[in-house]
């Protein structure tokens, strides 16, 4: 029998990303398509119990490092958590989530077991039982397609864009793995963590997001995109001109040296749309722009161009979108 | 107190990529060199610490092929870094453990109290090199961080999440990943920029290995259909709320 397909599932205080869901399923299709089974970790504290939600997307084994030392993620037991795993195993293919938690956790795993690893991967292989992964580069300017040399082969997955798929009657026993490290072998600690204000979704974990770049002129004038933005149940973002300007924070930049999103509506206001902020974003199912400028190249990308002064066309787009959804 | 800063060259960002002739890498001609936008952070806050404190020394560490990296690294010095350690790189592909191996070897020599990094180059984005080397070294690391304190040998430093931000304590020896936010780069000065050429730099040759990951092609994403324009003005507005609703079927 052919090696298995480990697939970490990310959570915090007990709650799973969405893209844990996803990463569990393509963990499950790579593992049939191996013919081999699709083993989720679950590391946390008092997890064990909801870890049997994994069974639901496709995990044929369910492994849980339930332990105090877990309750917030650090990156050292994390790791150890995950190479100790890992080592029981033995996978030939070793699955996390390209968020925030899995690109930090991934290379501290790596360097453990010294491999690279390809980080956030768009689509996976199974070519002749062998796994290749196909990543983008230069802010999605190009992307290249990898094969790996060693064991196990280490794959984080962009979110959004691999498909949760529920499977019926699955029912999975959870298996307990045992902590394999204790507090004084943490040299980080965590102290507090900040929730941003609102705690609205990640720009990355989005389904509509409404943009304002430097035609937006004034921090205050992101009202009017705010406003829009609520209406459609979307996530304000902004161009690197309008975070440079100092008119939103950074975690709100698409584009390189921003965050990369494939949301199914992207609205772009005042964007021009220079390549760094179309890398970011041009993965989007659907892009809107609204530019003053005909001849601004966002045009090019965007499936539907308004032409026009932003202040006038956002508000009514608004207002008229708000009528359109009460009907 | 010893601060070490890793800094790569990667094309400017304005860069146009195109696909070269082998079909697995970019074509550099006419690609513009520049210094990875998130060590420029870095370099700035490893300086900042520096100039607080009134003492100690920044050392840069660069792993690349001749001819590109070496204004970057002359760069580096022009904005403040005291001297430089070059790696010259002879292979086009070598994976990340091997490049956080060649790095943490060097930096073994150097140690350092606090290691630099950006939280992503720019060309690979591939955000593992920090976290690699740390964890060679046996120090912990945090990464895209956007707050940075030093008091004594204890360092608090905001790292970006998701939904907010986490707050750390870490006691140095440590690395850490600079996130966008943290510091505002200096531009070099003239000054600098003439005191940078009699700035010592250390070239150290690495050996070829074996990659670990192999790029078997490159290729540009699917092309999207060409825009198309609906309208001018406020009436187009309705357009659109037409088309969401029929078309994209969104509401």
């Amino acid at each position: 029998m052919a090696k298995d397909v480990l697939i970490f599932a990310e959570q915090r205080e007990g709650k799973f990303r969405h893209a844990s869901f996803e990463a569990v399923s393509e963990g499950k299709r790579c593992a049939q398509k191996v013919g081999t089974n699709a083993i989720a970790l679950v590391v946390g504290k008092d997890i064990s119990e909801s870890a049997k939600e994994l069974g639901k997307y496709g995990a044929d084994r369910i492994i849980a490092a339930d332990s105090e030392i877990f309750a917030s993620y650090n990156s050292e037991s994390y790791a150890r958590a995950v190479v100790n795993a890992v080592k029981v195993i033995a996978p030939q293919i070793l699955i996390l989530t390209a968020s925030s938690m899995g690109r930090d956790l991934a290379p501290n795993v790596g360097a453990k077991l010294e491999v690279p690893v390809a980080s956030d991967c768009i689509k996976l292989d199974i070519i002749d039982g062998k796994l290749q992964a196909l990543r983008p580069v230069y802010a999605g300017k190009v992307r290249i397609r990898v094969a790996f040399a060693k064991e196990p082969n280490i794959v984080t997955l962009r979110p959004k864009l691999f498909e949760a798929t529920e499977v019926a009657g699955h029912n999975v026993q959870v298996e307990k793995l045992q902590p394999a490290i204790e507090p004084q072998d943490l040299k980080a600690t965590l102290k507090e963590v900040v929730k941003s204000v609102g705690a609205k979704l990640d720009l990355t974990e989005a389904d509509i997001i409404v943009s304002g770049g430097r035609g937006m002129k004034a921090a205050e004038n992101f009202k009017v995109i705010e406003e829009l933005a609520q209406v459609v149940g979307g996530v304000v973002g902004a161009s690197r001109a309008a975070v440079d300007a100092g008119w939103r924070p950074h975690h709100d930049q698409v584009g390189q040296t921003g965050k990369t999103v494939s949301p199914t509506l992207y609205i772009a206001c005042g964007i021009s749309g220079a390549i760094q902020h179309l890398a970011g974003m041009s993965s989007s199912k659907c892009i809107v722009a609204i530019n003053r400028d005909p001849d601004a190249p966002i045009f090019q990308v965007a499936d539907y161009g308004i032409v026009g002064d932003l202040f006038e066309v956002v508000p009514t787009l608004a207002q008229e979108l708000k009528k359109a959804i009460s009907r | 107190m010893k601060i070490a800063v890793c800094v790569k060259r990667v094309p400017d960002t304005e860069t146009k990529v195109r696909i070269g002739q082998d079909g697995k890498h970019i074509d550099e001609a006419g690609v513009q060199w520049v210094l990875n936008p998130y060590d420029e952070i870095a370099l700035e806050q490893a300086l900042k610490i520096k100039e607080a404190q009134g003492a100690g020394e920044v050392v840069v560490v660069s792993l690349g092929p001749p001819a590109t990296t070496e204004p970057v690294i002359r760069k580096a010095l022009a904005m403040g870094a005291d001297r430089a350690v070059y790696l010259k790189e002879i292979m086009a592909d070598r994976d990340m453990f091997s490049t956080a191996k060649v790095l943490a070897e060097a930096l073994k020599s150097e140690n350092p109290d606090i290691i630099f990094f950006g939280r992503q180059a720019v060309d690979d984005d591939s955000c593992e090199i920090g976290p690699m080397v740390a964890q060679i070294l046996g120090l912990p690391c945090v990464t895209d961080v956007n707050k940075f304190k030093l008091e004594d040998r204890k360092v608090t430093v905001h790292k970006e999440i998701e939904s907010g931000e986490e707050v750390i304590e870490v006691n140095l020896p440590a690395c850490f990943t600079c996130q966008k936010g943290l510091v505002e780069p200096r531009l070099p000065t003239l000054k600098g920029i003439m005191a940078a050429k009699k700035k010592p730099l250390t070239e150290k040759s690495v050996a070829a290995t074996e990659p670990l990951l192999t790029i078997l092609k490159m290729e540009y994403p699917p092309v999207r259909p060409p825009g198309r324009k609906i309208g001018e003005g406020k009436e187009a507005a309705f357009t659109l709320v037409e088309v969401l609703h029929t078309e994209v079927k969104i509401i």
